[in-house]
């Protein structure tokens, strides 16, 4: 597993730290293992949905910042997977976290009918799009379709997970639960990323046609980069069910994708920088809670000032590292000399 | 058949509103390839400006109703012009050469700045649009009575599209906003200050938009501060439903929606409304990826 | 058995007939140019051959299997790489990622070993880097594996081009204009580059316009005007056919 983190290979760890990222990253893993020990129960809420967002945003990564999808729709996927667990747990009172994979795997498939003939909508066409299945999947929750899921109210009485006997209630629980999934998470993506499978999504927000003309199936891995990421965003959905144990169509509204997409473009596209635009949307607001009513304007002057301030994101993607080139040349050449 | 034939009346009416605000979207998409996701709160401040115009500012009183109206019409579309251009310069224009989400998260911004900051202004709860602004005549029309706000908010947009394009299509500056919308450099290069037709459509497109927002006052006499999200999102939807980018297919867009809104909400359910707009978009653009009149432009390879 | 057999190949667009009943094959191993004045109709060939235009009627005949229509990724796993005539190279990625995209259809490493990073994808990581080093290499850009695609002169852009198509293993090799930009050193640079990809074994199948370059590389050229096929076979025969004559009178640029 060491070969996941954030080296990858040998030498990039030291060439990363003398970059900056490499000791920014370990600041921050600093930071969230201590968190909770100078955090009041509130403050603690607040991590909480930091690290949700920081997780559905990790995976609208995948699809807007590495493939170069304009989707402005996470907010369904976190829906459909929330409401999958709630009305599972609530049903057929299926322990919870045994509906992560479950709630995952509802809102991918849902992903992949809903994307299939859409997916090779240009730009901001599929944009609006996007943006239309979140207002679809918000009325029709409304509307309480098939009679389950509840109508405006929502659904409530949601349980409490348990992991190995242990019962996650406590705000403290679910930070560990969350940001153990974001640390998962990095990992995963850290790898995807630096693959074969990454860089055809690079491919592909780059040029699509250069790309299909390089041997890359296009449509393949810009449909599985949505099913995946809308996977992780189901999987968050089940963790927020779990943590509030109401869940009601207003909290997977447009404005809620508004906020997951500017996220990941301030971000610029790296992880590192997913986590600290999380921080900053998500924590904002709440500092500027002694402004009241004036806090969402201050925070809409700030999205704009931040973009023009840095237009290109946050931090964005370090060029992938690949070794000692030189040496796998000489080896190369060695090897052809032997073979002759 | 009498139900049918209003509700097409009344889809034209909110239909030619759609138009009107879809005409800011496609315009700047035009110059800028940049979705202004503030331009429906630039229709908002439109109605809650006319509205202040009309009530505090003391014009409904002074003034016949329907000469007030006109004026309050033109100076709403002037002031949120100048405030779209202001936008433009502040929170735009630093972005141009970034990546086109930049600028959309900016936009984003914006909107919910301008959406926050009417809620400041005026506080959270609906204003009502006075009666007594409203006609109350009513028109015989093949044996149907028109309620005269109907007729006159269709007449309304008419003439307002119909104005934009005989500015777009005969006069130099009309020519010089296509000339940047097909090619920046190009257009430049031809002697065309660039700013300055970006700054056009600027004043433009929010023009129409603010005016639309007092349309909206007047003809459903109810506004609140979050309208610009629902409208907004209607008429970009029937931007692109068009084809983003044109003219034309915006007014076309924006016609259609309000019809098929209007049908959908009589005949499937009313609470469906909203879904079946977007699900005749998602159906169109399965059909025709770029919109009903967008170019379907081969890649040159 | 000819590698690769255009037959009656015809491509309409909106009523225009952009390329008219066109035939030929290129043999296995063999050079071959296709030319034409500009506006001839040749990149829109090689845009049916490639799978980016389908073509209203013909057929594409690839190593004895009709490919007509079949989608262009699918087309360079089977062997048909091509490069670009405006360069399209992913300009923020690496020289050694841009060949690595060419690699990219011969790796088998899905999502879930990637995620992973299981040592067979580690392994096979590392075998296609050293591959793409070698194209790299070959073309002479392994100095530059690291630098921006977008930063690299004009002339070594279309090199890196060739190193990302051939980093696919193909058997035909599609050139739009590759000598296109180049200064003459460059091109001259060219020819051996080409011909060193003719030694590997792999069909090269080309458009250019610098006619030295093509006299001296092709065994065959096919000569397109307006559309039409209006001549093919060796460079000399095509040379002294008249309808080429009456087809580049005048063209100034198309020094002979």
């Amino acid at each position: 597993m060491s070969d996941l983190s954030l080296s990858g290979r040998r030498g990039s760890l030291a060439a990363c730290l003398l970059r900056g990222r490499g000791l920014g990253g370990l600041l921050l893993l600093g930071v969230v293992v201590a968190l909770p020990f100078f955090c009041n129960a509130y403050w603690l809420d607040v991590c909480v949905s930091i690290g949700l967002y920081a997780l559905l945003a990790l995976s609208l990564n995948l699809i807007l910042g590495q493939a170069g999808i304009f989707h402005m729709g996470h907010a369904a996927f976190f829906g459909v997977g929330a409401y999958t667990t709630a009305i599972l747990n609530t049903m057929f009172h299926i322990p919870v976290l045994w509906l992560m994979p479950v709630s995952g795997a509802v809102a991918a498939l849902f992903a992949l009918i809903v994307a299939r003939p859409i997916i090779h909508l240009r730009g901001d066409y599929l944009l609006i799009v996007t943006i239309g299945i979140v207002e679809i999947v918000r009325i029709a929750l409304l509307n309480d379709v098939g009679g389950i899921t509840g109508g405006s109210n929502g659904i409530f009485g949601i349980s409490r997970p348990q992991l190995f006997g242990f019962r996650i209630y406590k705000s403290l629980h679910f930070y560990w639960l969350v940001w153990g999934m974001v640390g998962l998470t990095l990992l995963l993506f850290y790898g995807l990323w630096h693959s074969r499978v990454g860089r055809a999504l690079n491919y592909i927000k780059a040029d699509d046609v250069a790309a299909e003309g390089c041997g890359i199936n296009v449509a393949f891995y810009k449909l599985t980069a949505f099913v995946l990421g809308a996977f992780w965003a189901g999987m968050a959905g089940t963790v927020y069910a779990a943590k509030m144990s109401t869940i009601a169509p207003e909290s997977f509204n447009f404005m809620e994708s508004v906020i997951i997409f500017a996220v990941v473009i301030l971000s610029g596209g790296s992880q590192l920088g997913v986590l600290i635009s999380a921080f900053l949307f998500i924590g904002l607001p709440e500092l500027l809670r002694e402004f009241s009513d004036a806090r969402m304007l201050i925070f809409g002057l700030a999205m704009m000032l931040m973009m023009i301030w840095r237009p290109q994101g946050l931090l964005p993607c370090l060029p992938r590292r690949y070794g000692r080139l030189r040496a796998l040349m000489a080896s190369a050449d060695t090897a052809k000399e032997h073979h002759a | 058949m009498e139900q049918f034939f209003q509700q097409l009346l009344n889809g034209l009416a909110v239909g030619g509103i759609y138009a009107l605000v879809a005409l800011g979207y496609t315009m700047v998409y035009g110059v800028l390839k940049l979705i202004n996701f503030a331009h429906g709160d630039l229709f908002t401040i439109g109605a809650y400006l006319g509205l202040t115009l009309l009530v505090s500012g003391g014009l409904a009183g002074s003034l016949p109703p329907v000469l007030a109206v006109l004026l309050v019409f033109f100076m709403v579309g002037l002031l949120v012009a100048l405030i779209g251009c202001a936008l433009e310069r502040v929170a735009y224009r630093p972005l141009r050469k970034a990546g086109r989400l930049s600028a959309v998260v900016s936009a984003l911004g914006a909107s919910i700045f301008f959406q926050n900051a009417v809620m400041l202004v005026y506080g959270a709860r609906p204003y009502v649009y006075p009666n007594s602004l409203r006609p109350d005549f009513t028109i015989e029309l093949f044996g149907y009575a028109l309620p005269g706000m109907r007729v006159m908010v269709i007449a309304a947009t008419v003439a307002l599209m119909l104005a934009l394009w005989a500015f777009i299509q005969k006069t130099r500056m009309g020519a010089a906003v296509r000339a940047v919308a097909i090619d920046q450099g190009a257009a430049r290069l031809m002697g065309i200050n660039v700013n300055r037709i970006i700054s056009l459509v600027f004043l433009i497109g929010p023009g129409l938009g603010g005016m639309a927002g007092l349309l909206v006052g007047m003809y459903y006499g109810k506004i609140d501060f979050t309208m610009g999200w629902t409208y907004g999102l209607k008429a970009f939807t029937a931007a692109i439903l068009g084809g983003i980018g044109n003219i034309p297919g915006a007014m076309l867009g924006g016609l259609l929606l309000g019809v098929v809104e209007a049908l959908a909400a009589s005949y499937v359910a009313f609470a469906w409304k909203d879904a079946v707009a977007f699900c005749v978009l998602i159906l169109i653009l399965i059909i025709r990826p770029t919109g009903i009149l967008g170019e379907r432009t081969a890649d040159k390879l | 058995m000819s590698l690769l057999e255009l037959t009656d190949v015809t491509k309409i667009f909106g009523g225009l007939i952009a390329v008219n009943e066109v035939s030929f094959s290129v043999e296995p191993q063999s050079v071959v140019g296709l030319i034409g004045p500009n506006g001839a109709g040749k990149t829109t060939v090689f845009n049916c051959i490639t799978g980016n235009y389908r073509p209203e009627r013909g057929s594409i005949v690839f190593d004895g299997k009709d490919v007509t229509g079949v989608a262009p990724h699918r087309l360079v796993e089977r062997g048909i790489a091509r490069t670009f005539q405006s360069i399209r190279l992913f300009s923020t990625l690496s020289a050694l990622e841009n060949t690595l995209a060419g690699r990219h259809c011969r790796l088998r490493s899905g999502w879930l070993a990637s995620m992973l990073h299981t040592p067979s994808q580690r392994r096979e990581e590392r075998e296609a880097v050293r591959r793409c080093m070698q194209e790299l290499e070959f073309v002479g850009l392994a100095e530059h594996a690291e630098e921006k695609a977008g930063s690299l002169s004009y002339g070594n852009q279309r090199l890196l081009e060739i190193a990302r198509a051939l980093a696919s293993d193909p058997r035909l090799l599609i050139l739009d204009e590759p000598a296109g930009g180049m200064n003459d050193q460059e091109t001259v640079a060219l020819v051996d580059t080409i011909t060193a990809i003719r030694n590997r074994g792999i069909t090269v199948l080309l458009i250019e316009h610098d006619m030295r370059l093509v006299m001296r590389i092709c065994e065959k050229l096919v000569v397109l005007e307006n559309g039409c096929l209006i001549a093919q076979g060796e460079p000399e025969a095509v040379r002294s056919h008249p309808a080429v004559i009456e087809a580049y009178l005048g063209a100034e640029d198309e020094a002979w």
